[in-house]
């Protein structure tokens, strides 16, 4: 296969061994947005200040340090075109009092710049708050996702808020903790050796000598704080000893949620708020050549608002910004000639950027590998371009004020949105603010700020505050996708099971998970960035999906020309303790090896790490004819300590559920710059009907820090399905989704 | 044009445009924005509401033809003193939700549901709430939600 002698030659294998250049392990975290620079003005300052009584205090540096980004963890350096806005990074403050209030009736108010968006962090936070300064935690509530009252953070994506948040606020409530513990010692004017002694519980210090007691907000109403500028860094509570975090709490606004008082994004508005609607290009690629709005902006109550590419209305009511977008007479420009779904594999394949790959790790000698190797393979994977399909499509409201603007918005990047909106319309930073109400759903598909422009541009031209929500429709061919993948594996095993080598490329789907975690000592393991046809970026796990897919399914085909039990096979070249530690409670939980009783039976196992997290899971299937049944899935899960099982549990199910979708039935079709499948009905996901039972394993480890848990649950069922189908049929399917033909 | 809407209990004059679907005007004009925009096209179930007690696809009628009848949205299940119907607080009690977007709509299924049908069995219940899309993909609590409902096993509310 050309590929193979293309990418071998230009390396010299003698310098391969500490050639190991870095992965790049998120590129799709951000990824492009609309650039709208709209040609409007500039006026004066607005601030808005948050209420409350601050402990003032000075966070260790050490903490501070750990919200440095990781390398190749955050911003894309350069600023490609078209992602303005998106490369601010701030300074952290390190006072407790930008993070942590306390109030005098004892209240505490966290503030991140998190958001929640059904990952569960508005609780976990606020118990891991709870659980290091010492509070019921009914007395903990966070303010999430506000640029004015929140400190700076990039974004809710990558994993990041359970191993970076969530340890900085433990930080900052300990830090907090041991001040009141120190500021009552001084109240009560005791000796060091006694003040030793206070124990801080339930929201007060106690001493235990007398048995007196000073609640938490006396002591934060205390003058005296002002001063008390500094502590000594308090050492976290080890998870063994938690009493608070650790433990299955109810979510917070569930009363809310189930009566239907919860607002979302969608659900709020303003006074005299107008009803915006974006007018679409018919196909990706078209420009706006000519506007006729004449009769549009006879219609009661309507704005019409062009500027540059941007056409959109604004009406009094939903339906008469219907109207008056129908009434708009747009001309664009035919749509360019443009790949489709039918084509993609091979126009990504011959639209590699450069003509190496952009991250690329070597390890000895391929040819040295294949040599050595008894079992020799090499196989191509495919995975389609598969869409979020949030529950709520994206929504905004905006409102214009004293020159400056507030949107509140469905995002998981609120800064960056507040950024965009400052570039987009010549705003300093401290002139736009951004709120981000809890949002229904977002699953790495709501980075962009596109909704959050479109409503502030429709506001501007309006003179009122406008609501945008995107229909269905739009959020199907409007927002982006997840990227398509074309993956190249070769591989090599020898006669006792041991891996001699492993090379890996991936074609436009991403680096996340891309190394594998088997041991082998020749390896290269490349991602070669492509011109793609659809907008793409982030999406729940990224690569680590398809890379899963690839390598897992690959795995298990040596392992059956070796002879040997998938995961014996896998164990046998595996010394990362933890993950074969979650192997293990897979395969004890599921009854691995399975035993078929039925016909067209099929048992399956895929597994690997990213971002901290251990996954194994084993699936069962039957064939019916072609139809694939997914009987049951297990899977086992360790990502440290936990912090509330019951949602680590949720996450593990439907994160199974949601890999479901892609693994088997979900591909977006589109052709001559449309996308067909632009809605439910063409676009089928997961429902009641037709589920496995799904089992979730919990491996805790209270002696490791927690990691983020939301996303890399649902990498093992794509592969444990593909090779639960090969045993059940003897046909490897190498295309995701499963179910449907290949597409090479 | 000038509607008269019986919601929750209480009778609503609106002025709708005669475009109005009954979601927008729930929404829109009455403010209860439990009842949700999914889809347009009646496939995932955010939108559902009661008339007459049947479950109904709120985006899929005009505001119109909800006059002369009864229509409960997820803000109208709950008693005046604030007691949950049962299959909130069997929602509640389940953890069945991660992002809650859907489970207006999901409640509001499975109150029509157990109307009609007190003991369903499991496959009752997937059958009948097959309509109701839930992207954090919660359906195995939902299912435990109606059948702690149907059992009278919730921790309150039912009294």
């Amino acid at each position: 296969m050309s590929q193979w002698g293309e990418l071998l030659n230009p390396h010299d294998e003698a310098a391969a061994a500490d050639a190991r250049a870095e992965i790049e392990p998120e590129r799709y975290e951000m990824t492009e947005g609309p650039a709208h620079h709209f040609g409007v003005g500039r006026r004066d300052f607005f601030r808005v200040t948050g209420a409350g009584i601050v402990v003032f205090g000075v966070l260790s540096q050490t903490a501070a340090a750990q919200e440095a980004p990781a390398p190749g963890d955050g911003q894309r350096r350069g600023g490609a075109p078209g992602e303005s806005g998106f490369a601010a990074e701030e300074a952290l403050p390190e006072n407790i009092g930008a993070w942590l209030h306390i109030a005098p009736s004892g209240a505490v108010t966290v503030f991140t710049g998190k958001v929640e968006v059904g990952q569960g962090v508005r609780t976990s936070l606020a118990q891991e708050v709870a659980q290091e300064l010492a509070v019921p935690l009914a007395r903990v509530s966070m303010v999430m996702g506000d640029t004015a009252r929140t400190p700076f953070d990039m974004g809710t994506f990558g994993s990041r808020t359970t191993p970076i948040m969530g340890q900085r606020l433990r930080h900052v409530a300990a830090a907090a903790r041991q001040l009141l513990l120190q500021l009552a010692a001084q109240h009560w004017g005791l000796p060091a050796a006694a003040a030793r002694h206070l124990r801080a519980e339930a929201g007060e210090v106690v001493d235990p000598g007398s048995g007196r007691r000073l609640s938490y907000g006396a002591l934060a109403r205390n003058r005296e704080l002002a001063a008390a500028t500094y502590f000594r860094q308090g050492g976290l509570t080890p998870a063994a000893d938690w009493t608070i975090a650790g433990r299955s709490v109810p979510k917070a606004n569930g009363r809310a949620v189930v009566t239907g008082e919860f607002r979302y994004p969608s659900d709020h508005t303003l006074p005299g708020a107008q009803y915006g609607k974006v007018i679409r290009p018919p196909a990706f690629g078209c420009r706006l050549e000519h506007v006729d709005a004449g009769a549009a902006r006879q219609l009661p109550g309507v704005t019409v608002v062009r500027d540059g590419e941007f056409l959109g209305v604004t009406a009094p009511t939903l339906e008469a910004a219907e109207r008056a977008a129908r009434a708009v007479k747009a001309s664009w420009s035919p749509a360019p000639a443009q790949p489709s779904n039918a084509d993609l594999f091979a126009y990504l394949r011959d639209h590699a950027q450069t003509p190496e790959a952009r991250a690329l790790q070597l390890r000895g000698s391929m040819a040295a590998g294949l040599r050595a190797a008894a079992h020799r393979q090499s196989a191509t994977y495919t995975i389609a371009y598969i869409q979020h399909a949030p529950m709520e499509t994206r929504a905004a409201l905006a409102e214009w004020r004293d020159g400056g603007v507030t949107v509140w918005t469905g995002t998981q990047r609120p800064f960056a949105t507040r950024d965009a909106l400052a570039e987009a319309f010549h705003l300093p930073r401290a002139k736009a603010r951004v709120l981000v109400p809890d949002t229904g759903d977002a699953f790495g598909g709501k980075h962009t700020p596109e909704a959050a422009l479109e409503a502030a541009r429709l506001a501007r031209g309006a003179g009122k505050p406008v609501r945008l929500q995107w229909s269905r429709e739009e959020e199907f061919t409007w927002a982006y996708f997840r990227p398509a993948g074309v993956i190249d594996v070769r591989c090599g095993a020898a006669a006792d099971g041991r891996l001699t080598a492993w090379e890996f490329h991936n074609y436009n789907s991403g680096g996340a998970a891309i190394g594998t975690p088997y041991d082998v000592e020749n390896q290269i393991i490349a991602f070669h960035p492509c011109e793609h046809p659809l907008r793409q970026g982030s999406y729940r796990a990224l690569a680590a999906t398809a890379n899963h897919f690839a390598r897992e399914s690959q795995m298990d085909e040596l392992a059956h020309a070796v002879g040997m039990d998938p995961i014996e096979f896998r164990l046998k070249n595996l010394s990362d303790e933890r993950l074969r530690a979650v192997y293990h409670a897979a395969a004890r939980a599921f009854g691995w090896p399975g035993k078929k009783t039925r016909p067209g039976q099929g048992f399956g196992f895929g597994g690997g790490t990213e971002k901290g997290g251990r996954v194994a899971t084993c699936a069962e299937i039957v064939m019916n004819g072609g139809h694939v049944e997914v009987r049951r899935l297990v899977t086992a899960w360790e990502s440290g300590a936990i912090i509330d099982p019951d949602n680590l549990r949720n996450q593990i199910t439907g994160a199974a559920i949601m890999g479901l979708g892609g693994a088997l039935f979900e591909e977006v079709e589109f052709a001559a710059g449309k996308v067909h499948t632009d809605r439910f009905s063409r676009y089928p996901v997961p429902r009641f009907s037709g589920l496995p039972v799904i089992e979730a394993v919990l491996v805790n480890r209270p002696d490791l820090p927690p990691a983020g848990a939301g996303e890399i649950p649902l990498v093992g069922v794509a592969p444990a399905l593909a090779n639960a189908i090969f045993d059940a049929t003897g046909e490897r399917r190498r295309h995701m989704p499963l179910a449907r033909s290949s597409r090479v | 044009m000038r509607l008269v809407l019986h919601v929750n209990g209480r009778e609503h004059a609106v002025d709708a445009d005669p475009e109005a679907l009954l979601l927008n005007v729930l929404r829109e004009q009455l403010g209860l924005t439990g009842t949700k925009y999914g889809c347009g096209e009646g496939e995932c179930g955010a939108c559902s509401v009661l008339m007459d007690g049947e479950l109904l696809r709120s985006c899929q009628v005009p505001a119109a033809g909800a006059q002369g009848h009864k229509i409960v949205t997820i803000q109208g299940l709950a008693a005046a003193d604030g007691r949950l119907d049962p299959i909130q607080q069997a929602f509640l009690d389940e953890g069945a939700w991660q992002c809650g977007f859907c489970t207006a709509g999901m409640v509001v299924a499975a109150h029509a549901l157990l109307r009609r049908n007190p003991h369903p069995t499991e496959a009752e219940i997937v059958t009948a709430m097959n309509g109701n899309i839930c992207r954090c993909g919660t359906y195995p609590r939902v299912v435990a939600a109606i059948q702690r409902a149907a059992r009278g096993g919730v921790q309150g509310g039912a009294a």
